[in-house]
């Protein structure tokens, strides 16, 4: 199976690293018992020696000696990667974030062409204390645009909504001792270094799990593989309409060891409501280009089916994409859990938070706000903002001319006509 | 004469291990209903097609497995090892580690190159292991990216080196709603290729399959492992021994190039459909016993009217008067149509076999005009029994009932293809528009002619 790296980008980038490797870790441990390094874990770790100086200590087979995360840890503060600062700046789209981890993109661009590129992109939220944050994203977005093979847009608000629904059930008494505690996404119980409990640490979890869900099928076992390239082939219909909503399901699992399909179908369910998407969407009301729904744990193909079949006709999907699913069905599910989905969706319920972006940045230019901070900087001109916010223009309108073809009936094109 | 398997990607590679299982379990089964020699015979025959003898003993499948990621291998020949009654050979794998990404064009223009040398070579091995060559059975999906593409890429080569050498396809058509976004795309492409360069194309439907899971079999929660057992039944219910013929007891030593004979007598009409009678779950067989005509009358009707399980068939389809053309050509869009066929090979196993009656599968009304009934249709029979069916057919069509599902396919792919999505995937790999359009072009040309007879 293939093997990838993990770059992780400034405070917010490496804050959720850390929680995705304690997760991943958790993850592999409770798979692998005998404590071999199996090609799973090979996906994300390498074996080493740590005896041996430099190349030579990599192991390939045999027992775990000391496991080495595939990971780039960047950012411009040294304290960063050690501590974690208290405050507001978390968002990929603070100064180093979105400017370095964006420019990485085109440098892995060019240097390694072959290899997708994969973005989960913590967008800002409405209530965001950085100013200068929407000329931040408005210049990311352009490099997103232009490098990214696949950008997995996750915001901050809705992250906290789910948390707050999550604590909710807990508190509400109805279902608080039947919960599992490891089996919240938002949890790390179970992890092997404890760190201290940080504020965000609820928050990242989520997207580790999301990270460790999409991989899922590339490192593990099932009816129906699924690898990262597959994503991209499937959810990628046009270059530039690379942008996936995703959602996790469920948040928690009861104790309950015996899942009636009537719970696994509320599994499928809620992978499609507002409340369990990572960023402000609403894609039941909106049109979808294309679905992927990436299955864990011990479900087969005919819930799968059955579940498609269901919840089709309350979905509206592009005139030429009718059947537009692409389904993996992988053996072993989240710790803690006994089944899992993760729905990834390529749906014009994206635009809102791009014209949202938009919005902010065009306020804020028009008063020149701030503006000078980047154009002191050299390489850093007028131009490379007019052309950043018309790259986002032009995307906003592709989705448009999407939603424009909503409510036209579906009609067959005339096929080629054969002479006999 | 000896078959080698190729299995292709996840599904070629998950289908592989069922069938050779059936085999080597239905070739072990204690009893059969015949003599200990019956037996002998039919488990010999059995093991020269598919089976090649390891030293300690331990017969080997007659497969190479080719897959573009490691984990589906790793799991087939693991789970053949433990089984302890046959497997596979230790080299006859070939993995790379990244995946085809469902891409036909990936599959076909990369990894198909790429590798072709080592593929061919470990092909040519398995070759070498058989006295005599019947041919090749080519297991794959249409949906994916390996199966579909390099599968195509395989095929051709096969072609090309091995010139006399039979080539039969066994091509999975994946569900109408729920596997891959681009399989149409995959799908036209594979099935245009293939009709170029393989003899026989070996059509099995997912959602006929999951079906029969469902209503016969009585599963609650189907996975892909009941469908693929249900499809290795169906497919050793042909690919067994049977008498070479009518009267003789001596086992037949051709069957891939007595099947093409039998089914596809002429180049435009490859596409052949299985159905199988009786099929049930194991707890349910020990309570129901079968006449021969009984069954015939079922399976004769599966075939006009287009059933593909003995549920649910529609008894107002009737074959058109005798001697008369069929009232009208047909029309993809007509509900109960009659289904004319171009070829039928019926395959009879158990119990009386020799009294089973088969006349009514000789009706030239069943059949377009440009074929007599004595050449349009066959029968094989053997009495040894096919797993614990006292009695079970099995009936080999090449008939129009694969039209409606292919023209589903190609219309959802045009219309895919008019608005371009997608199409940046292929032609990164050097599949361009032109080579979408030839298939089509092809494509449509097999539905007008299947409609036509």
């Amino acid at each position: 199976m293939t093997q990838s790296v993990v770059v992780q980008v400034g405070q917010c980038g490496n804050q959720i690293g850390c929680c995705f490797w304690d997760l991943a870790l958790r993850e592999h441990a409770a798979v692998n018992k005998k404590g071999i390094y199996d090609e799973a874990i090979s996906s994300f770790f390498r074996n080493v020696d740590t005896r041996v100086v430099g190349d030579g200590g990599n192991i390939s087979k045999g027992k775990i000696c000391s496991l080495k995360a595939r990971a780039v840890l960047i950012d411009m503060e040294e304290g960063v990667v050690n501590e974690i600062l208290q405050g507001p700046l978390r968002d990929v789209f603070d100064r180093t974030g979105s400017g370095l981890g964006t420019f990485l993109l085109k440098v892995l661009k060019d240097e390694f062409p072959e290899v997708y590129r994969f973005v989960t992109s913590i967008y800002p939220s409405g209530e965001d204390d950085v100013i200068t944050s929407p000329y931040n994203s408005i210049l990311a977005m352009k490099e997103l645009n232009e490098h990214a093979d696949c950008v997995l847009p996750i915001d901050n608000q809705s992250l906290f909504d789910i948390i707050s629904k999550i604590d909710l059930m807990m508190n509400s008494g109805k279902l608080g001792a039947a919960i599992k505690p490891k089996s919240l996404v938002t949890s790390s119980t179970g992890v092997f270094k404890k760190r201290q409990e940080k504020p965000f640490d609820a928050m990242n979890n989520i997207v580790a799990n999301l990270l460790l869900n999409l991989t899922s099928s590339a490192r593990f076992e099932g009816s129906l593989n699924m690898d990262l390239n597959e994503i991209i082939m499937n959810l990628v219909p046009f270059p530039q309409l690379h942008y996936l909503v995703s959602s996790l399901t469920p948040l928690y699992t009861l104790a309950d060891v015996n899942i009636p399909p009537r719970r696994l179908d509320q599994m499928f369910s809620d992978a499609f409501s507002k409340d369990h998407q990572l960023i402000r969407a609403d894609p039941k009301h909106s049109l979808y280009l294309a679905c992927a729904l990436m299955v864990r744990g011990n479900v087969q193909i005919s819930d799968l089916r059955r579940n498609i079949e269901r919840l089709k006709p309350s979905l509206q999907f592009v005139s030429w994409n009718q059947e537009g699913w692409k389904t993996s069905l992988c053996s072993v599910p989240p710790v803690g859990h006994s089944h899992s989905l993760l729905a990834l969706a390529n749906n014009t319920c994206v635009k809102p938070t791009f014209i949202d972006l938009r919005e902010r940045f065009i306020r804020l230019y028009k008063k020149k706000a701030h503006l000078h901070h980047y154009l002191q900087i050299e390489g850093m001109e007028e131009s490379c903002f007019t052309e950043a916010v018309s790259s986002l223009s032009a995307l906003i309108q592709e989705y448009n001319q999407l939603d424009a073809t909503k409510s036209m009936p579906v009609e067959d094109l005339p096929r080629l006509n054969i002479a006999m | 004469m000896s078959i080698v398997t190729v299995q292709l990607g996840q599904c070629g590679n998950q289908i592989g291990f069922e069938v050779f299982d059936a085999l080597f379990n239905d070739s072990h089964c204690p009893g059969g209903l015949c003599s200990k020699r019956e037996n002998e015979a039919y488990q010999a025959s059995c093991k020269e097609r598919f089976f090649s003898e390891e030293e300690n003993g331990v017969p080997v499948a007659r497969a190479v497995l080719v897959d573009m990621e490691r984990k589906v291998i790793s799991q087939t020949l693991s789970k053949a090892a433990r089984s302890g009654r046959w497997k596979y050979g230790q080299h006859s794998c070939f993995c790379q580690k990244q995946g085809s990404g469902n891409n036909w064009a990936y599959g076909y223009s990369v990894h198909g190159p790429r590798h072709k040398e080592s593929i061919m070579n470990l092909i040519q091995k398995e070759v070498e292991k058989c006295d005599s060559l019947s041919g090749f059975f080519i297991i794959m999906s249409m949906a994916g990216g390996t199966g579909s593409g390099l599968g195509a890429f395989v095929t051709q080569n096969l072609q090309d080196q091995y010139s006399s050498a039979l080539k039969m396809n066994h091509i999975i058509w994946p569900y109408g709603t729920g596997e891959v976004i681009v399989q149409n795309y995959n799908s036209i492409l594979t099935l245009s290729h293939l009709y170029r360069s393989s003899d026989a194309l070996l059509v099995h439907e997912n959602d006929a399959v999951h079906k029969i899971c469902a209503k016969l079999m009585n599963i609650k929660q189907i996975s892909f492992c009941d469908i693929n057992q249900v499809l290795a039944h169906q497919l050793g219910s042909v690919f067994q021994p049977t008498y070479s013929r009518e009267g003789s007891f001596h086992y037949r030593r051709n069957p891939l190039g007595d099947l093409m004979e039998n089914l596809v007598p002429h180049p435009e009409f490859k596409m052949l459909g299985v159905r199988n009678i009786p099929q049930m779950s194991e707890n349910s067989l020990a309570y129901s016993t079968f006449t021969w005509a009984g069954l015939l009358k079922h399976l004769r009707q599966m075939l006009i009217s287009n059933a593909k399980m003995e549920e649910g068939i529609d008894w107002q389809v009737r074959p058109p008067l005798s001697g008369l053309p069929p009232l009208g050509k047909m029309s993809v869009n007509k509900e109960t149509h009659f289904n004319t066929s171009i070829a039928n090979l019926v395959i009879l196993r158990g119990k009386d076999v020799h009294s089973a009656d088969v006349g009514a599968f000789k009706d030239p009304a069943l059949y377009t005009s440009w074929l007599e009934p004595v050449h349009a249709f066959n029968v094989w029979k053997t009495q040894r029994a096919f797993r614990k069916y006292e009695k079970s057919a099995a009936l080999v069509s090449n008939s129009q009932s694969l039209v409606k599902p292919l023209d589903m396919i190609v219309g959802k792919a045009w219309n895919m293809f008019a608005s371009r999505a997608y199409l940046h995937q292929y032609t990164k790999f050097g599949i361009e528009e032109e080579d979408f359009l030839d298939s089509f072009t092809l494509l449509e040309q097999v539905i007008a002619s299947y409609c036509n007879l």
